[in-house]
């Protein structure tokens, strides 16, 4: 199923941009969506919309049904053992925040250390940074070798007993590298840290089981595979949930309220105060069912192929460097480079101009531009709908870029 | 290919601002100095500026971003050069209305300036031509 046709799915691919044909190359900021999750949220509003958990009334328990479905398709998904750990969250942004702001509070204490990488995005970063400074904890950079990859002896090194959490990202957005989380886990466990992986790359374009890599906790988001905006996931192991404080109060998380003293419900709920994301989390099931039916396995062969393409096209270009693992297997389905003497954002436009969409910038991870020594880059990033012609048009466009620039200066 | 649709953002005296930047460097003394950045996409500017009895004598700036944002500040310095504070902060308001699409008074020759005309058609952009003259507005204020 991984051929042209698969575009003939994502109606927004179907357009022009500035007279050209649109080559989206943008998916690791946000994916497109397919007509599947489009009906599914459509048909959910024109049909089914109701609150849940607590209607008498037929559409109430419809969308329940609908909402706990899902629930239980991303439980399939990263193979949770229940789907009391799966707690619908706005985002990937969220459900970092949420383990710094409940599991962080009440296990890191003065003189801990709190462990992440120099590829973070902002969003695995700050949390982190906010927690250290409210509990005079330490937070550790794990370095990372020259082509952008972890090395497990500097992993181990930076691990301490005084550690109590390792956070990482399965996939890093700039540089692409996929980090070998199944062995930082069990390294911070040997110290009795937890772990917890950002998924935010990771979740569209690799199978997650989170039994076998034995993460403590997992953040992803919704709108980069397939999914819509506002639904995110937050993994955590049941004997952490039970034991943490909720971070958000009000409706939908409690069992009884006295005037001067509530008790919350029960998993996973506790952690969903308010009306939940209804129609967002039947977006993210359809987003679900529709990859699960393509295959987690061809999706990352398929970036596999398109990256090292990518980069077997892209070298051809005088001037041009990559970073980021050369290997494409060591990495998803993006890739970051610079272009001599064109700004990123040069770059960008003369890309747009040309039906190209690609992202220029530092994009969210300002600490990891320093360390590779650029102040922005352009990333292109591709997903299931991406071809080879895709790229020979980013090729096209580069080479015009270079042109273009070269003529006037 | 077709680059009719670039030049109108990439003019040559735009480019020409770009690869021969003028005023670039830092006055050292007696200087206020202006440090901005655009967030979203890591552009920077470090203005200096030296204002006497009124009058701006010097302005210069050092920097990283793209070509829009860089050709900008040069082409900000060369104009503010000379002219009274007042009229620096009114050229900065005519600059706004330009990149906003809007008309904008004719009183000043607005000299290479005119050229960044076109960026105003760039939505993604506006920002980029902006920075220094938001830099100098903050500096001569102050």
């Amino acid at each position: 199923m991984m051929n042209k046709d698969i575009k003939s799915y994502f109606p927004i691919l179907d357009q022009e941009v500035n007279g050209h044909k649109l080559v989206y190359l943008d998916s690791a900021a946000t994916s497109q969506k397919p007509i599947q999750v489009i009906e599914a949220m459509k048909h959910y509003y024109e049909f089914d919309n109701s609150n849940v958990h607590r209607g008498v009334h037929t559409l109430g328990n419809r969308a329940t049904d609908k909402y706990e479905g899902a629930r239980e398709k991303v439980r399939n998904f990263i193979n949770a053992t229940s789907t009391q750990e799966i707690i619908f969250t706005r985002g990937t942004t969220t459900a970092l925040n949420t383990v710094a702001s409940s599991y962080g509070r009440a296990n890191v204490a003065e003189g801990d250390e709190i462990v992440i990488t120099h590829m973070e995005h902002h969003s695995n970063i700050i949390p982190w940074q906010q927690l250290a400074k409210e509990k005079n904890a330490t937070l550790k950079y794990i370095e990372l070798e020259a082509d952008g990859t972890l090395n497990l002896e500097k992993v181990r090194a930076t691990i301490t007993p005084k550690t109590k959490i390792v956070s990482v990202s399965m996939a890093s957005n700039v540089l692409g590298t996929i980090n070998p989380i199944k062995e930082i886990a069990q390294i911070a466990h040997a110290n009795g840290a937890v772990m917890v992986a950002d998924g935010a790359q990771a979740a569209p374009h690799m199978k997650i089981d989170v039994q076998d890599l034995d993460v403590d906790f997992l953040g992803f988001s919704g709108h980069k595979m397939c999914g819509p905006t506002g639904i995110g996931v937050l993994y955590g192991k049941k004997e952490h949930l039970e034991k943490m404080e909720p971070i958000e109060f009000g409706g939908e998380m409690i069992d009884f309220v006295g005037l001067y003293d509530s008790t919350w419900k029960e998993l996973p709920w506790k952690f969903e105060g308010g009306t939940p994301i209804i129609a967002g989390a039947v977006g993210l099931g359809a987003a679900i069912d529709f990859l699960t039916e393509i295959g987690l396995d061809n999706i990352a062969e398929h970036e596999h192929k398109l990256a090292g393409y990518a980069m077997n096209q892209l070298e051809t270009i005088d001037g041009l460097k990559i970073f980021g693992p050369r290997d494409p297997m060591k990495r998803c389905g993006l890739v970051t480079f610079n272009l001599d003497d064109v700004h990123p954002h040069d770059v960008a436009t003369v890309l747009d101009m040309n039906g190209i969409a690609v992202r220029a910038g530092h994009h969210c991870a300002q600490p990891l531009m320093k360390c590779l020594q650029q102040v922005a880059t352009a990333r292109a990033s591709f997903y299931l709908y991406n071809t080879e012609e895709d790229i020979d048009r980013l090729v096209a466009g580069l080479r015009s870029a270079k042109e273009y620039f070269g003529d006037v200066f | 290919m077709s680059f009719n649709n670039l030049d109108q953002l990439y003019r040559s005296v735009i480019m020409d601002h770009y690869k021969n930047p003028r005023n670039k460097g830092s006055i050292e003394e007696d200087a206020v100095t202006i440090d901005m950045n655009n967030p979203t996409c890591g552009d920077r500017i470090h203005l200096t500026l030296k204002v006497t009895d009124g009058i701006v004598e010097d302005a210069k700036f050092d920097g990283e971003g793209c070509s829009i944002s860089m050709s900008s500040a040069s082409m900000m310095t060369q104009l503010i050069k000379g002219k009274k504070v007042e009229e620096a902060l009114e050229l900065a308001e005519i600059f706004s209305k330009m990149m906003m699409g809007e008309d904008y008074s004719e009183k000043y020759d607005l000299e290479d300036v005119e050229a960044l005309q076109g960026v105003s058609q760039f939505p993604a952009r506006i920002k980029c031509a902006t920075l220094a003259w938001k830099a100098m507005e903050k500096g001569v204020k102050q």
